[in-house]
């Protein structure tokens, strides 16, 4: 298993290095600066991606998936009385499911520390790399738990997608101008290695336990919403942040007026 | 030697601060609501082998990145800068995203499953030939449409133009798009804007765009270079709804 996912691991690294290499030293014929530690650090992304893949795959995803059958089945979920349909807040252990292992899985994005490193180093320290995946996880864990619940409902997904879209416009207008690039990647960052087996898995259980729901059109309405609720929480981020350090400057300044 | 030591174990230990969440939250689930023992099929060993992996994996990986990733994608960005042929970096930046989507497992997954979805919709043929047409065809749109999404990122970057507005009048188009092509691609096409931003290109395209910004006279690294990223997500969409509604155009769906 380790050697297959090494292998695979390898077919996603090998066009990136050539392509670097090939323009490095065709193109631009320039020696690398530092080799040695460059390609060490190559190998190590190698394999410290393909570790991660493996451990994901013999641990992480088995029992998220157990986990979502497991709440999904008659056991956990409370009777269905008379109506025999379950109404949609019977499934409040699912909900809460969604939410923390949406919110914890972001937090192990391997995509999205990379990001929020280079942001915490360019702002020099204004973004915070921790609080920024703390928004980022807080965003996706309100879209997934969203996504769960239309799910449930069955309402349609383009009206919650137009609703979020129209929130991020109207938050691009009003949030601090440096934030909004890094809260449009972020969007994009968190569906990667190890959310997107976990959102699939738990669509997927609903969409086959809940009578007259599609696994393929159902299942992809909660990739839409957790690219797009991250989008709201990180400019929300920094318009508290913003909103934070204006009250405490406004606080600091009253009473140096007196001493004047 | 010791220094090394002690910037790994500062780097395991933040591995470990990043995976407690999930530990916590599979714990109380499964000790607190569904109470159930584990299958034979999962048996706890293999839970604590992938735990120790996952750590150990995501602590390599990030000391990776710091050492070998970043440095590499800001020296191209300074040596491109330098160069002073916007064609080349263009072409690089081409290059970049085909090359490192093309070959990404989660696409090939993904179109592979999309193809005998729509063959089983009675979209496409249901012969071997007509679906493995259709997922390399998938495929090459989606790199496409990637290697043009950092094209166009790094034009803007050149260039400084507003993100929002370009970002903003893409998902617009998208979702305009999503409304008339067939159901079955919508889906599809969401999905592969989702998988294209791998865990090795997203932090390559991060250190790129940022060494350009700062590199370049006049621009600011965390205003300019950003951005990447949400282009190669959105592209994607509109490349493949486009193609949906062209090729699809009529089919009953």
């Amino acid at each position: 298993m380790i050697i297959e996912t090494l292998l695979s691991t390898t077919r996603d690294i090998m066009p990136i290095a050539a392509i670097i290499f090939s323009f490095q030293f065709l193109v631009l014929r320039k020696p690398l600066a530092r080799p040695v530690p460059m390609i060490t650090g190559f190998v190590m992304v190698w394999i410290g991606l393909s570790l991660f893949l493996v451990g994901l795959e013999v641990a992480l995803f088995p029992i998220g998936t157990l986990m979502a059958e497991q709440l999904l089945s008659v056991d956990v979920l409370p009777l269905a009385d008379d109506h025999l349909q379950r109404h949609w807040s019977d499934y409040y252990w699912v909900y809460l499911f969604a939410f923390s292992i949406g919110a914890a899985a972001t937090i192990a994005e391997p995509a999205l520390i990379a990001v929020s490193l280079k942001a915490g180093e360019v702002s020099s320290g204004a973004i915070n790399p921790l609080l920024l995946r703390i928004a980022v996880a807080t965003g996706m864990a309100f879209g997934i738990t969203l996504g769960t619940w239309r799910i449930v409902t069955g309402l349609p997904l383009y009206g919650f997608i137009i609703a979020a879209y129209l929130v991020v416009i109207i938050q691009t207008l009003r949030a601090p101008k440096n934030i909004i690039p890094l809260a449009y990647d972020s969007g994009g960052v968190t569906t990667s290695t190890i959310t997107v087996p976990i959102i699939a898995a738990l669509g997927i259980g609903l969409a086959n336990v809940i009578p007259g729901r599609d696994p393929l059109v159902d299942g992809f309405g909660m990739i839409a919403l957790a690219c797009l609720f991250p989008i709201i929480t990180v400019m929300g981020y920094a318009q508290l942040a913003a909103w934070y350090a204006h009250r405490i400057e406004a606080r600091v300044s009253e009473p140096s007026d007196h001493k004047d | 030697m010791v220094r090394g030591l002690r910037v790994l174990l500062s780097d395991l230990r933040d591995s470990l601060r990043d995976l407690l969440p999930v530990v916590l939250v599979v714990a109380f689930f499964q000790f607190v609501v569904v109470r159930q023992p584990l299958p034979d099929t999962l048996p706890a060993t293999d839970l604590l082998t992938g735990l120790l992996l996952v750590i150990l994996g995501l602590t390599l990986f990030i000391r990776g990145l710091k050492t070998g990733l970043f440095p590499l994608g800001e020296t191209l960005a300074h040596a491109f800068v330098r160069h002073k042929s916007a064609p080349v970096l263009l072409i690089f930046g081409f290059a970049l995203g085909f090359g490192s989507t093309f070959a990404e497992p989660a696409l090939l997954a993904i179109s592979t499953k999309a193809a005998i979805t729509l063959s089983q919709a009675g979209l496409i043929e249901s012969s071997e030939g007509a679906i493995s047409q259709f997922q390399l065809t998938l495929r090459s749109i989606v790199a496409v449409a990637v290697g043009f999404a950092v094209v166009l990122g790094v034009i803007r970057i050149l260039t400084g133009w507003p993100l929002h507005i370009l970002i903003i009048g893409l998902y617009a188009l998208a979702l305009l798009l999503a409304t008339q092509a067939p159901v079955e691609l919508v889906g599809i096409a969401f999905d592969s804007g989702g998988v294209t931003t791998s865990t090795i290109t997203v932090p390559l395209l991060a250190a790129l765009g940022v060494g350009l910004a700062s590199t370049l006279h006049g621009r600011n690294p965390l205003l300019d270079g950003f951005g990447l990223i949400a282009f190669a997500s959105v592209m994607p969409i509109i490349f493949v709804l486009s193609y949906a509604l062209l090729a699809f155009q009529g089919t009953p769906s």
